[in-house]
């Protein structure tokens, strides 16, 4: 089964939930994805051994420049504008040239399809690495880390995804928000669950990642974190919208303390196992 | 002009409640723009009175025309992005790369536009509000964010205001670039976390990266005083200034639950300490 773990804001405790979650899955066999690649954090709270990096590439266009003739055919057809052409000029002495922005490429190879004159190749380029290896209590760890620089998450978190395994229960840390990155990692989840705290912002940005997982028909519940501080808001519109509240989490000192040192909770309060473990098995039965 | 970004490369740092707080400090003088257009927040807090409304359109989609395709399946097999199955898109997966535009042999498929989302510009008791929202599922956040600071300039230049203070949005990808390159200097909010730690370095590699001035502030730093020590060095060591560390207090939660700015609900030690750091940096 393949869980994710989302919030339509960041910081509201998605890693915390997931990785507690995993630590509490103790009779079975767990692998857990960090598809926040932009900041990875899963890792900083199970220690990691085995550890294996690996480069990650995505396609590129590679421009011979001894072929182009400056014509600007891929220019025109790039739909990203990652291809500036300057044509050539030989009478005011201006030498042709063709610049790519690879921040800006997708990697659709549609400007090597349209080049008249053969001057692209397919090439490669790394955009950042993923690193595997075992966790506290058996874990197996995936996450992957974008170079800086890097606009483009997706294909990094595309390259986590197709680490997973098809035996065992799977939890997947998705990045914040409801963009491109998320809709990947979450894409194809039996169950998401959605980590919003009580507060006007926790509400609206939950009510957007709602939409996003209905749009989706993705199945999915609440856990709402830091309980106890802020208002009802979030309590109403999950009564009125028959979400379930899968599990709070009360607002303690302790609980953002243990945080603060990368230490995951469940592991400090064992009382906390059963309540994850409670959790498990709810959403286990709307797998049913 | 200046211009100054407040980012976090975690989200939930207090970012929105402190960059709220500075556009209450600013009295009036600057513009503001919402670049977290994946959570736009800020306007929970500053009520805005909508003055205008933008249609963006940043991403296009292919469609296949059913009567013209023979379902031959050129266009599936050219597609890098696993898009299309049976001769039909599927638009979650769709990059509007128009490659299967140029190999469909029957002139079958077509790319449009989408609404992605909206631009607003918006009238707020601390100033004009340049933001945005972006439907979900899209993609082209970064261009988004470039439209909400495009509106926050052309509106500082019309009303002769010489300050544009953007709320950026959490991470390191498209829209931060978006919202970072080009700006004076850039406000780090980060917590003494592990976490948090790991975050600020990114962000601050990034700003290098970028030639962006950066500096930090530590939020809810008594929530772990080793860690707030830790940052301490790691920004002396790194030549970054830290320009404020702001006590952990529930009058934070409080205030955004009556949509206010910290330093506009009541006296506190986070209003006192959020106003010195707008001396600085303001
Ligand atoms: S289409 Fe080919 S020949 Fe024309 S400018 Fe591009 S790379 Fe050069
Ligand atoms: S591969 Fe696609 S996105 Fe990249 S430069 Fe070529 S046409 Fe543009
Ligand atoms: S536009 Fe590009 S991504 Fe979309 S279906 Fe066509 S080839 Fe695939
Ligand atoms: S290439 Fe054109 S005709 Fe062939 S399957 Fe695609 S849309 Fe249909």
């Amino acid at each position: 089964m393949m869980i994710s773990v989302a919030s339509g804001k960041g910081g509201t405790g998605k890693t915390t939930v997931a990785v507690n979650l995993a630590l509490s899955l103790e009779n079975e066999r767990v692998q857990l994805l960090d598809c926040d690649v932009e900041e990875p954090n899963a890792h900083i709270f199970l220690s990691l051994t085995e550890k294996e990096v690996n480069p990650v590439y995505t396609t590129v266009p590679i421009f011979d420049k001894l072929k182009c003739n400056f014509c600007g055919e891929c220019s025109r057809f790039c739909q990203f504008n990652a291809i500036f052409v300057i044509g050539e000029n030989p009478e005011k002495g201006v030498k042709g040239d063709v610049i790519h922005f690879p921040e800006l490429c997708h990697g659709c190879m549609g400007c090597m399809l349209v080049c008249p004159n053969d001057a692209i190749n397919e090439g490669q380029r790394i955009i950042g690495e993923i690193a595997k290896g075992k966790g506290d209590n058996g874990i197996d760890l995936v996450y992957g880390t974008l170079n800086i620089g890097e606009a483009m998450a997706v294909p990094l978190v595309r390259a986590v995804k197709r680490e997973i395994r098809d035996e065992g229960t799977v939890i997947i840390d998705s990045p914040p928000g409801t963009s491109c990155p998320v809709i990947a990692s979450v894409k194809d989840s039996d169950y998401c669950i959605l980590v919003t705290e009580p507060t006007p912002f926790g509400l609206y940005d939950l009510k957007i990642a709602v939409e996003v997982l209905r749009k989706l028909e993705i199945p999915f519940g609440v856990v709402i974190n830091r309980s106890g501080i802020g208002d009802s808001g979030v309590y109403d519109y999950c009564k009125e919208e028959a979400i379930e509240i899968l599990l709070e989490i009360p607002y303690m000192r302790e609980i953002a303390v243990d945080y603060s040192h990368g230490m995951p909770f469940v592991t400090q309060r064992s009382e906390w196992r059963s309540r994850f473990l409670d959790l498990f098995k709810k959403i286990t039965e709307v797998d049913k | 002009m200046k211009q100054i970004a407040i980012l976090s490369g975690k989200g939930g740092t207090g970012k929105t409640s402190i960059t709220a707080s500075f556009a209450a400090l600013a009295k009036g003088e600057c513009v503001l723009a919402d670049c977290d257009v994946d959570a736009p927040d800020l306007h929970l807090i500053l009520e805005p009175e909508l003055k205008e409304k933008m249609e963006f359109t940043g991403s296009k989609t292919a469609h296949i025309d059913p009567d013209k395709c023979i379902c031959c399946g050129t266009c599936e097999e050219a597609c890098r992005f696993d898009a299309i199955n049976d001769c039909e898109v599927d638009p979650i997966m769709c990059e509007g790369c128009g490659v299967c535009v140029y190999v469909c042999p029957e002139d079958a498929v077509t790319l449009e536009d989408n609404l992605s989302g909206y631009a607003f510009i918006s009238d707020t008791r601390f100033g004009t509000l340049s933001h945005a929202e972006l439907n979900i599922a899209e993609e082209a956040s970064g261009k988004l964010v470039t439209l909400v600071r495009n509106n926050a300039l052309e509106i500082a230049e019309q009303e002769g205001k010489e300050l544009i203070i953007i709320d950026g949005s959490p991470g390191i990808g498209c829209p931060v670039i978006a919202s970072l390159t080009g700006v004076d200097l850039v406000l780090i909010i980060t917590e003494p976390t592990v976490s948090g730690l790991h975050d600020l370095e990114r962000v601050l590699d990034l700003a290098r990266h970028f030639n962006v001035e950066a500096r930090v502030c530590i939020n809810k730093y008594d929530i772990n005083y080793e860690m707030t020590a830790e940052i301490l060095r790691f920004c002396e060591a790194r030549g970054v200034d830290l320009v404020g560390k702001i006590p952990f207090d529930p009058v934070v939660t409080e205030s955004i639950v009556e949509a206010m700015a910290v330093v506009e609900f009541k006296d506190s030690e986070v209003s006192d300490e959020i106003k010195r750091i707008w001396e600085q940096i303001g």
